[in-house]
């Protein structure tokens, strides 16, 4: 993903020159530096120094360019959280927040690493965006949204390695909106984020053991919301699975169930996520997940029965 | 102006008042000494009042320069009216929001890294409060600002010498010396007093060009209302009717 947003976050900054990359002491990948050798005033490193680097890009934007601000996704939006509320969201400023290693994806550095609540926080902010999405031609996409939009907004990212899962995809990439990235009559997952390989191999498993037809859509957008989209695969799916790498409070499984209720909704919600504990795991991404009940295993034992 | 912000505290049980005579002349040497203008009245240099809570300086003089209509000044802080007791954004003359502390200076240096690409001649300045010298975020950006280029920034330390609780010199001591501190991360720095706008205006006119300028500006919290100054409980109240009659008398003799 972070090779991914390099490409193409070249690709818009050297089309657009109000694009700046406001960066805290890391460089995003290897392709970042043909940006920054290109266009060196167009590239600001603040060092560490995070608070610095939101309020920076709040500058910026109130002079017409319009920054993204990288770095760890832990970094960018709690170290500096009044500086996103306040510079970027209480004004209203066309700056993308870009936290990359969001949810666990630096597993084995710990806790002080981690991005559980990320989705939760900056959904109660007025006037933030969120997108996450779920594989590199998606960060594609959301670079060049990021890119268009006329607001703050926190852009997710995983790490490096993701494999494309929505080449294939039925539905095309669009902000705000669901997307059917897999078509399925019986069961209906909801995912965002890298996570959703997990989707799939459930959805697999759900097809050969059980002979279940599973619907993938990616929320790529968690703020706002696609309502309208949930509400009518909410009523037409008899059971509906959603599956975050991401602490139960405030996350998608929550609001969603927030809908189901407010309309009266007759299906089967199943929704899995991180619990309300930080992690003292240490392993691989999907060891870490596992320890937290995320595992296909877990959820066909839920959803299936086995 | 200070007449003028005391008849507007007498509409409202809570105005910070003390602060905003703390920072009056260098607000004002600021807007009428230093900023640039077109002809059409749009400054090309931009002001942040990091210290928010200074508000009804900047009030006052938005309102001489009729940016702001008296109106609005009347109405502050007031259901229907539209300024608060901090500076909001998008309104007439606010070039930011402020009012949390420490959040201005790195937005100063966003403005002139802009001002740099535009190739746009432009100066920033920033009104700050000696309480804002505790915020990690103030050191982060005074920090950078040498390193990243960014001269065409004067900040000016209102250096009263209290913050809401009490005097700065006697709980947090190692706020000083501040001078030093700005000259080791890299100024230029400079000490004036605060209330002479003469040696304000001739401070920032001296500024080396090569490097950001810090003015510490020494001043009177409450200046020009006795039983205002060095009090901390005038850091937000209004007086009276009989302590209102007292503060006019007084700026009357003045």
């Amino acid at each position: 993903m972070r090779d991914a947003f390099a490409r193409t976050f070249y690709d818009v900054a050297k089309a657009d020159p109000r694009i700046f990359m406001v960066v805290a002491d890391i460089s995003p990948a290897s392709k970042m530096t043909n940006f920054k050798e290109e266009f060196p005033t167009r590239f600001v490193d603040v060092g560490v120094a995070e608070q610095t680097l939101i309020g920076l890009s709040a500058g910026l934007a109130l002079r017409g360019y319009k920054p993204f601000a990288y770095t760890i996704a832990n970094f960018t939006i709690y170290r500096p959280f009044e500086q996103v509320r306040n510079d970027l969201c209480y004004q209203n400023l066309p700056v993308t927040v870009v936290g990359v290693g969001g949810g666990l994806s630096y597993a084995s550095l710990g806790g002080t690493h981690h991005t559980m609540e990320d989705v939760s926080v900056m959904s109660a902010l007025p006037n933030m965006s969120i997108l996450a999405p779920c594989d590199p031609l998606e960060v594609d996409e959301s670079v060049k949204i990021a890119a268009a939009y006329n607001g703050p907004m926190y852009l997710r990212l995983g790490k490096a390695g993701e494999p494309n899962l929505t080449a294939e995809a039925p539905e095309p990439f669009a902000f705000g909106k669901l997307r059917m990235i897999r078509p399925g009559s019986d069961i209906c997952i909801l995912s965002y984020g890298p996570i959703m390989k997990l989707a799939f191999e459930v959805a697999s498993v759900l097809q050969r053991d059980n002979s279940l037809s599973s619907a993938i859509f990616s929320v790529s957008t968690l703020k706002p919301l696609d309502r309208e989209r949930i509400e009518s695969l909410l009523r037409a799916f008899k059971t509906i699975v959603i599956i975050e790498e991401h602490v139960e409070r405030g996350g998608l499984g929550a609001q969603v169930k927030q809908i189901a209720w407010d309309m009266g909704a007759a299906c089967k919600l199943y929704t899995f996520h991180l619990r309300d504990e930080f992690l003292h795991v240490y392993g691989t991404q999907d060891d870490l997940r596992r320890a937290h009940g995320l595992s296909a295993d877990c959820i066909l034992r839920a959803v299936a029965g086995r | 102006m200070r007449r003028r912000i005391l008849e507007i505290s007498q509409r409202l049980s809570a105005l910070h008042i003390a602060p905003a005579f703390s920072c009056l002349e260098i607000v004002d040497i600021i807007y009428f000494g230093l900023m640039r203008r077109r002809p059409n009245g749009d400054t090309r240099d931009t002001f942040l009042l990091s210290k928010g809570h200074g508000a009804m300086a900047q009030y006052a003089v938005l309102e001489q320069l009729g940016i702001l209509r008296s109106e609005d000044l009347d109405a502050c802080c007031q259901l229907g009216g539209r300024l608060g007791g901090h500076p909001d954004y998008g309104l007439p003359g606010i070039e930011a929001s402020t009012g949390s502390l420490g959040h201005a200076l790195p937005m100063a240096l966003g403005i002139t890294l802009a001002n740099a690409q535009s190739r746009f001649d432009s100066m920033t300045y920033v009104v700050m409060s000696d309480g804002e010298l505790m915020e990690g975020s103030t050191w982060e950006s005074v920090l950078l600002a040498p390193s990243i280029g960014a001269r065409n920034i004067v900040v000016f330390i209102d250096l009263n010498d209290f913050i809401s609780r009490g005097q700065t010199s006697v709980h947090h001591p190692n706020i000083y010396p501040v001078e030093q501190k700005f000259h080791a991360f890299g100024w230029d720095a400079t000490s004036v007093d605060g209330h002479d706008q003469e040696a304000l205006l001739r401070a920032a006119e001296a500024k080396d060009l090569g490097r950001p300028l810090a003015i510490i500006a020494k001043t009177v919290k409450g200046k020009g209302v006795s039983y205002m100054e060095n009090e901390p409980i005038w850091h937000f109240r209004s007086p009276n009717p009989e302590e209102f009659k007292r503060a006019l008398a007084e700026l009357e003799d003045e």
